[in-house]
This record gives C-alpha cells, sequence and structure tokens, in this order.
C-alpha cells in the first residue's frame, strides 16, 4: 500500500479515505498510480505547479475573493458614460432569478426528453427575437454579436458564390478585428468611407466598390457613433442591384422604436444580445444572434444550432430538438460551413424572459427613453463651451461623439479628470479614428438620469473652463 | 431504497404553454420610468428624433405577459429541465460534469465584478485584471504552456484560434502558402476538423489501429513540408492514453509542424501529466468543464487558450501584464491575430476557475484527476458486468477519466439500440448520456464521465438504472423504445421537422404558418 493520503474535500465525496479504499479494492489496485501505470515515466510530471497554498474554507475563500473585488469600482458606484458594444441597461430581477436557477445553470448539452424546458426556453428565445426582427429564422446563440456578424459575413459568401465584402470605415473597431481574421482565405473585406458631416455611410464611395464580387454589405445600425442610417433603403437597394446582400447588424434594445432591418430590405440581421437584461460583466456577458427570411438555401449556411419544434405524439404536446444539424461541425466535422461548439446558451434564455417581460409596449418605452435621454445629453454638452459634436444634425440612439480638441485638451485627461468627480467619461476614439481627433463616443441609457447628465456637464464645464469657472 | 437500486423516479410535466399563448393583451411583465418631464419639455417630441423612414410602423408581436406569470412559466421550464445540481448528469462525457460551486455565482454577481465595464480606466479594474494575470500564472503551471489568452469563449473557439495562430506564425515564417494542411484524429472532438478546416486548411484524419490509438504509422505517411499542424486530443474520447504521444509530436515537429493538444477535457491528467512534457506548441483547457465553471444551457464557456513563448506575439488580445505595481492590459502586440470576440472573454468564468484552483491547490488538483480516474474504473468494472455492454479497444486496461463504451451485443440480441436506452436513463431521473460524436466508429456508443464530484452511491445508482435498462430490453423491449414514460413529455414519432427544410421551424411564427397550411 502506498502512503495514504488523508484530504478529505467538500467537493469531492470519494475523497473519504475508508471508501477510496473500498473503491480501490473493488478494483484490485493498491495504489491510485497503477491507475494510471499507461502513462510512461517520461511524460509524468514530477515538479510543482508554482500554485498557491489552498484556500480550502469556504468563508475564507469568499474574504479573499471579496477583498480582490474590493479593488474594482463598478459602475453602479459612478456615473459611467461608457458603452462601444457593451451597455449599462437595466436588468429586470425576474432575468437574474430565471437565470440562477441551478436547473439552467448547470444544464449542458441534454436533449429532447431530459431538458425539455431548457429546449423550450431556448426555442421561446429564438421565436421572441424573430417577432422583433419580423424574421423567421433566428439561430442558438453565439459566442458574441461579433461572430454572429463575421459568420453572417461568411454565409454571405457562401450563397452568393462571391467573395468581397464591405463594411463602413465607422466598424467597431474590434469588430473589424475579428472580421479580418476569419476573413483570411476567404473573402477580401473592404471599407466604405463615411460622410465626416453626417457620419453617414458615404453612398458616392459604396457605390464605386459595389461590383461583380461583392457578396454583400454589413452595417452597424445604429452605426458605432449612434447614429441611424437613415439611407438604410437606398443602401439595401444598392446592394441589391449589384447581387450582393445586405447584412445589418442591429441592436435588439432598438427594435422597439426602429424598424426590423427585413423591412428596409435585409438579407441577413445579427447583433448582440447583451442589451436584453444581461449584465455587463466587464464585457463578458455577450451573445450574438443571426436572423434570416425562410429560404432554405440562406438556411443551409448557418453554421450553428437550430433547436426546432416539432409536434407531440401526444396532442398538444411539442417538442424541440436540434435541427438540420449536418450544417454543423458537430454534424459532419471538417466539411461543415464553418465551426461550431459551446455558445453562450444561457443568455439566450436571459433575453428570451427579458421580452417576454417587456412586451411590445416594454420595447416602445425602452426605445422612447433612450432616443430622449440621447438627446438631451447632445443639446446639454453642445452647449458646453469648447465641445463640438461632429455629427449632431443626423439622428442618434443611445450614443453620440463629442470632440474635445477645441478644447485643448485630450480625450485621456479628460477622461482622468473626470474619475474625481465620480464619472466614467465617454470610449476615447483617438486611437482608432484619426479624422475625428480628441473625441469620444458617449453613452447613455434608460438608467441615465438627466442628473447625470447635468453632473457630467458641469464636471467638463469645471474641467474645460478651469479658472474661468471659479 | 439501496443505491444498487433505481429510484422511483417522475419527472415534472406541466403542460407549459409556448410564452405567447400566455399572452393577454394589456398586461404588463415590468414597468419602465416615465421620461423624465424635465427632460421631455427640453427634447420636444420624441416621434420627431427619429427618421420617418426608419420608425417602427408595426409593433413586435411580443406576448403581453405580467411578471408572476413570466416568472412561472420560466421556473416550470427549468423544473423540466435535469440540471447538474438536481439530477445526475454522469451520462454526458466529454463534458466533465463535476459540481460547480455555489459560493462562485456568489462571487460573479457581486456588482463589483457584474457591474463592470469593459474600457474602465485601468485603475478602476485592478482587482479583476489580478484575477485575469493569476489564472494565466496559475494554468501555465497546470499545462507548462507559457502565456494564456481567455479571449476565446469555448473549446472549439479556442481550436479556431489555435488555428489561427497557427497560420499567423507560419505566415511570419514565410511559409504560410505552403504549410496548408491539419492532421487530426477521428476520435478527437469534431471541433479539431471544424475549426482548422475553417480557418482555411486542408483536414487530414488519422484512423485508429487496432488498440485504439491514432495510427502512427499513417501519421508518417501524412506529414510533410504542406502539414501546418496536428490537433489531438489524448486520452481521446475513448478514455485511452496514448503512451506514444511524444513520437506522434515528434513526428510532426520533424517536418516543422506545430502541435495542438486539445485538453478540454483534463480532468483526468491534473499534476500527472502536462502538455510541456509532451512537446506540445499549443493546448487549451475548457474552462467550464476542468476547472468547475457551470455549462449554463450551452455556455457560456471559456477556451483558455495556451501557447509555448515563441508563439505569445501572436495570441488574441490585449494580454494582462503587471509592472510590479499596477496590471494593465498589454495590447501593443503587432503580431497578434487581433480580436476572436469583443473585450477580453468571459471573465466570470474566469473568475470561477480562479476561485476553484485556489480552493483546490496543488495536491487537490492532482487528488481531482485521481478520484475522476478511479470513478471511471471504478464504473468500468460495474459496466463490465452488465451483459450486452461492451469495451471496445485495450480489454482489461485501465481508462482514464471516461470511456466509449457499446451497446452492440444487445443490440444484436434484442432490437434495442443505444438511442432508445438513452431515452429510457431518463426515466430514472438520469440525465441522457452522450453516444458519441460523429461519426460513430464505435457502433451503438455511449460515453459516461463520472467525475470526481459523484459518489460511489452515484455511480453504483447509474450503473443500477443501465443494468436494469438492458434488462427491460431483454423482457420487454417495447417499454424502451417507446420510452419516455416519466418526464415531461412523451416519445415523438415523427421528427421529420428537424430534417425536412419545408416542415423546420425555429420560431413560433413560422411553426404557426407551416402548421396553418398543409405541406
Amino acid at each position: 500500500m502506498s502512503q495514504e493520503k488523508n484530504r478529505v474535500y467538500s467537493y469531492i465525496p470519494n475523497s473519504v479515505p475508508s471508501r477510496k479504499k473500498e473503491m480501490m479494492r473493488e478494483i484490485g489496485i493498491d495504489a491510485m498510480e497503477e491507475l494510471y501505470g499507461v502513462i510512461p515515466e517520461s511524460l509524468r510530471f514530477r515538479g510543482s505547479m508554482n500554485l498557491p497554498e489552498p484556500i480550502k474554507s469556504e468563508m475564507a475563500l469568499k474574504e479573499h475573493i471579496e477583498e480582490i473585488l474590493q479593488e474594482n469600482i463598478s459602475c453602479g458606484e459612478v456615473i459611467s458614460f461608457l458603452g462601444a458594444g457593451c451597455y449599462n441597461h437595466y436588468v429586470p430581477a425576474i432575468c437574474d432569478e430565471v437565470n440562477s436557477r441551478s436547473e439552467f445553470l448547470t444544464a449542458y448539452s441534454g436533449e429532447t426528453y431530459s431538458d425539455h424546458g431548457k429546449l423550450q426556453a431556448i426555442f421561446e428565445y429564438t421565436s421572441l427575437m424573430g417577432e422583433l426582427l419580423d424574421m423567421d429564422v433566428v439561430n442558438y446563440t453565439t459566442y458574441d454579436g461579433s461572430q454572429a456578424a463575421a459568420s453572417a459575413t461568411r454565409m454571405a459568401c457562401r450563397y452568393t458564390g462571391r467573395n468581397e465584402i464591405l463594411v463602413p470605415a465607422s466598424l467597431h473597431p474590434e469588430m473589424l478585428s475579428q472580421l479580418m481574421d476569419y476573413s483570411k482565405g476567404w473573402f477580401k473585406l473592404k471599407t466604405v468611407g463615411f460622410n465626416p458631416e453626417t457620419g453617414l455611410l458615404d453612398l458616392a464611395d459604396l457605390k464605386r466598390q459595389l461590383g461583380p464580387d461583392t457578396a454583400g454589405i454589413l452595417i452597424e445600425n445604429p452605426n458605432y457613433f449612434g447614429i441611424i442610417e437613415e439611407q438604410s433603403f437606398e443602401i439595401g437597394e444598392m446592394v441589391h442591384a449589384a447581387g450582393g446582400l445586405f447584412i445589418v447588424y442591429a441592436d435588439p434594445i432598438s427594435l422597439g422604436i426602429l424598424e426590423a432591418p427585413a423591412n428596409y430590405g435585409a438579407d441577413l440581421a445579427c447583433g448582440e444580445i447583451q442589451s436584453l437584461g444581461i449584465h455587463m460583466q466587464y464585457g463578458g456577458g455577450l451573445a450574438g444572434y443571426i436572423a434570416s427570411h425562410d429560404d432554405p438555401g440562406m438556411i443551409a449556411e448557418f453554421p450553428n444550432y437550430f433547436y426546432g419544434i416539432m409536434k407531440g405524439s401526444i396532442e398538444g404536446e411539442y417538442g424541440f430538438d436540434r435541427a438540420l444539424n449536418h450544417r454543423t461541425s458537430h454534424g459532419s466535422r471538417e466539411k461543415a460551413k464553418e465551426y461550431f461548439g459551446t455558445g453562450s446558451g444561457l443568455w439566450a434564455i436571459t433575453a428570451g424572459v427579458y421580452l417576454s417581460l417587456m412586451g411590445p409596449q416594454g420595447m416602445a418605452e425602452v426605445g422612447r427613453n433612450i432616443t430622449a435621454i440621447t438627446r438631451y445629453a447632445m443639446l446639454r454638452l453642445k452647449a458646453v463651451k469648447g465641445l463640438f459634436l461632429p455629427f449632431d444634425q443626423s439622428y442618434h440612439f443611445r450614443e453620440f461623439v463629442v470632440d474635445f480638441s477645441a478644447s485643448g485638451q485630450s480625450v485621456a485627461a479628460i477622461n482622468e479628470k473626470l474619475l474625481d468627480y465620480g464619472i466614467f467619461g465617454g470610449k476615447s476614439l483617438t486611437l482608432d479614428f484619426d479624422s475625428l481627433g480628441e473625441s469620444a463616443l458617449v453613452c447613455v441609457t434608460e438608467k441615465t438620469r438627466k442628473s447625470d447628465i447635468d453632473t457630467l456637464v458641469s464636471a467638463l464645464e469645471d474641467i474645460l473652463l478651469g479658472g474661468e469657472a471659479s | 431504497m439501496k443505491a444498487s437500486e433505481p429510484r422511483e423516479y417522475h419527472g415534472v410535466k406541466w403542460h407549459e404553454p409556448i410564452i405567447f399563448e400566455l399572452s393577454c393583451p394589456g398586461e404588463r411583465g415590468i414597468i419602465l420610468p416615465e421620461v423624465e418631464q424635465e427632460i421631455a419639455d427640453v427634447v420636444g417630441d420624441i416621434d420627431q428624433l427619429l427618421p420617418r423612414r426608419l420608425k417602427r410602423r408595426q409593433s413586435p408581436s411580443l406576448p403581453e405577459v405580467s411578471e408572476p406569470r413570466v416568472l412561472k412559466h420560466y421556473l416550470r421550464l427549468s423544473q423540466e429541465t435535469m440540471g447538474n445540481d438536481t439530477n445526475n448528469s454522469i451520462g454526458l462525457g466529454t463534458c466533465t460534469m463535476k459540481y460547480n460551486p455555489k459560493i462562485h455565482e456568489q462571487l460573479v454577481r457581486n456588482p463589483k465584478l457584474a457591474e463592470l465595464h469593459p474600457y474602465q480606466d485601468e485603475r478602476t479594474i485592478q482587482g479583476i485584471l489580478k484575477i485575469i494575470h493569476e489564472l494565466n500564472r496559475f494554468l501555465t503551471g497546470i499545462s507548462g504552456m507559457d502565456h494564456y489568452s481567455f479571449q476565446p469563449s469555448g473549446g472549439t473557439q479556442a481550436i479556431y484560434a489555435n488555428a489561427s495562430v497557427i497560420r499567423a506564425y507560419h505566415e511570419h515564417q514565410g511559409e504560410g502558402e505552403t504549410r496548408d494542411e491539419v492532421i487530426t484524429t477521428i476520435f478527437s472532438h469534431p471541433g479539431n476538423a471544424g475549426a482548422p478546416s475553417t480557418a482555411g486548411y486542408k483536414v487530414l484524419t488519422l484512423m485508429p489501429d487496432e488498440k485504439g490509438f491514432p495510427d502512427l504509422e499513417m501519421l508518417k505517411s501524412m506529414v510533410s513540408e504542406r502539414t501546418a499542424a496536428l490537433f489531438i486530443t489524448n486520452p481521446e474520447d475513448t478514455g485511452i492514453f496514448s503512451p506514444n504521444i511524444k513520437d506522434y509530436v515528434d513526428e510532426v515537429h520533424r517536418v516543422g509542424g506545430l502541435c495542438v493538444y486539445d485538453q478540454a477535457n483534463a480532468n483526468g491528467l491534473l499534476g500527472i501529466t502536462r502538455a510541456r512534457e509532451a512537446g506540445f506548441d499549443l493546448s487549451h483547457f475548457n474552462l467550464h468543464k476542468t476547472f468547475a465553471s457551470p455549462h449554463g444551457s450551452m455556455g457560456p464557456g471559456c477556451g483558455a487558450q495556451g501557447v509555448v513563448e515563441k508563439l505569445k506575439p501572436f495570441l488574441p488580445g490585449p494580454l494582462v501584464d503587471f509592472d510590479g505595481e499596477k496590471y494593465f492590459h498589454n495590447g501593443n502586440k503587432p503580431l497578434s491575430i487581433g480580436k476572436v470576440r469583443k473585450f477580453y472573454g468571459n471573465v466570470p468564468v474566469i473568475l470561477r476557475s480562479y476561485a476553484y484552483i485556489m480552493t483546490m491547490g496543488e495536491e487537490g488538483l492532482r487528488d481531482v484527476s485521481e478520484i475522476s480516474i478511479l470513478n471511471n474504473n471504478y464504473m468500468l468494472k460495474g459496466m463490465r458486468e452488465i451483459p450486452g455492454c461492451t469495451v471496445p479497444y485495450s480489454e482489461g486496461d485501465h481508462k482514464l477519466e471516461q470511456v466509449r463504451y457499446s451497446w452492440e451485443d444487445l443490440f444484436k440480441e434484442t432490437g434495442v439500440g443505444t438511442e432508445a436506452i438513452n431515452r429510457r436513463t431518463v426515466d430514472y431521473g438520469m440525465q441522457n448520456y452522450f453516444e458519441s460524436h460523429h461519426p460513430w466508429i464505435v457502433p451503438e456508443p455511449f460515453t459516461p464521465e463520472p467525475a470526481e464530484t459523484y459518489s460511489k452511491e452515484d455511480i453504483d445508482e447509474y450503473v443500477a438504472v443501465l443494468r436494469t435498462i438492458a434488462e427491460e430490453a431483454r423482457i420487454n423491449p417495447d417499454l424502451v423504445n417507446n420510452a419516455p414514460h416519466r418526464v415531461a413529455i412523451a416519445k415523438i414519432t415523427d421528427t421529420s421537422p428537424m430534417t425536412d427544410v419545408d416542415k423546420f421551424a425555429v420560431t413560433w411564427r413560422a411553426f404557426k404558418r407551416k402548421q396553418a397550411v398543409p405541406q
């Protein structure tokens, strides 16, 4: 018998020595190492993994981690104007109540009969999104919105048999980075400029760039600068005339008041659902959607799971399962459309709960609230001496660009000073958009109060006017 | 009840309608605040703030349901779901359905994590950066890789990111054009074929030799100056550790290719053997498997992507560094493949795995692996005693953390196959089992994995259920073939909407339309 270990863990029932011994006896071994004797000595690890001493008690672990988290300042403790792809929307209590249910939290890949409830909840999520998007086909959530966009572009290439994708130069820089990686070897990514006065897509440039190789154009609506792309009908018509597809990346939180992309010509809609009842979690709370019309040719190009509905054998019953699975890499390995794996099911369920709670009226109200608050913030900031809102003639939703260049101070310096006022200023655009100078992307949500905006305005007046004000 | 007998289980059956069927016009699930009067006064008519042509013309047909009814609806659906906390998920092999500590859920719901924005000033996020930095250090010790990126949000996304890093590396070496082939094995997760193919590689697949190991001679005939990399799992889905793994790695290195160790499931290896000693250049861990983050109804997860030093410049970024005083994002990586998702990955998953490793420590992680192997071999002994169940490959040897079994003999004898048995397991309160990835090399397969957090009694009960079902297959095959009988819905006989695109519906609106119009 090798040396007896006497370590018992609360997570590991069979760590109790007597039980462990009983099981070892049952399978006829004297030492645990016999079980993995097949691993040759040359591959055995005998060194130290350099891990810290364990904190075995739950109480001490909680203290340890809470102490580390204490070094963070959350958006709830300050006034935050950060957005740019991750949003501080209100999360209804029921969303957290449902996604903390053990059954959903700790389920995985169970199927039709074991996880009927999970599958119904995910089917309801896709169905609710279908109503919001006015489209019949919605997939199981992707890793995030950018992955949804990346797959949508590849879908367009396969569908059209072409190999050029156009995107606005105003695209979210992180999404652009992902698209560049995902396009390699498959399609050419070309950017279309934006109008410096309005921030909208430059249609003349679009016209120049459309051609026989154009598989499609992907636009964000509202775009990265928060501008509602009011030329959407024209863009759709132009890309269709060139034989390409129109792909619209739309935040579902805007769709209670803004037209569904399908109704201005989109062939594919995609986007991020974090706005629908999911906490920001330092950017962890992401999940993406892709939607299309009921076109078998397009359905065949979706790369990840579909959760389909079927009638049960007993009247009134429904069942759910993965549909048309040969498309996925689980179904056909390297012959699949693209790769596919565990995505973000818990957030699909959560977004479904959110839309169930909000209903048509809630979605309209949240959209109207955000629109009004955005306008108020723009009007107040525009009036601050030294600030310039380059695109303020365009329609905005939730975000807008503020140019600080005339103030003589950098965005970085201003944001650093704002921290002293308990304010997280807008995301700096200086590294990603040269033409915008010292600009920031300021974001409000339905949680932003008038007093928050007024506090920002007076802090900026302090910072920019300095001694003048006092 | 003795643990060696299946329990008298009955699942919940609510006949819960689809959420749209619960709609009552006018009901509200949540009330939002009105636009503040002072804001309304300043901005005027909100309708004027939207472009006329893009205003929503028709309100979306979302259901209108009161708050208590919405809650009741989703709680009922949760009760019709076999989560690992309530049911026994031993059946879901390759998934490592270990216990997910509840304290982690309290921690990730702390506003100082849940309400952090990814673009906050680094001075306001030192806590979470420290956790990311520390977890990177822990994982480098566990695998021997030199650096981790936590951007990939699932195991297969990590495989994709590995393929992308390999492509960038070979391009940097001036061999991007010539190295266009990736080799994997048939018993590796299908993502090892699907993801490199998505990255543009031609995929070659190794088949098993008579012992169940990837055929080394076949590998020797496949490698060439066109080989970009080998993507391999060890042990593979069969639970058999390939002792000659280093020979495969050496063979690929000899021709200048890189080697990727898919350690999505590393539960049987912690502290016992590492990617480093076997010579691998890249490897990934699924934090939602081995490192105790819950699976969340198919995600969110994290595929922690680890590489050796020479590949660090190519990792998706930014990575977190520490300058002795503060933690910071180091985004200055001109050779990086860029982003594979927005921001920094599924951060709550990172925190849970940090908490898990802090709890277990070095000896604890080794005990995790040893007991997961003990559990598996204890279960294997019980399974071998079930007539009709066989264990392909390496008969008589110990396996590591999981086993691919076969019901082929039982099927030949009774006509009851693995798919029917799988449906029947849920009647005993067991999560259905994982049969096999595509394709089925092992006939009538199933792949359970009794992770270390299952007790001897849990395992005994699971084996007893399968033994009972095998007996039922002989005595009353219809009982098994027509299962399930005791869960939310009965067996569905017409599953054609899952394969026939004309009947296919993934939304309620499409389903209603297709039901109204006869096909």
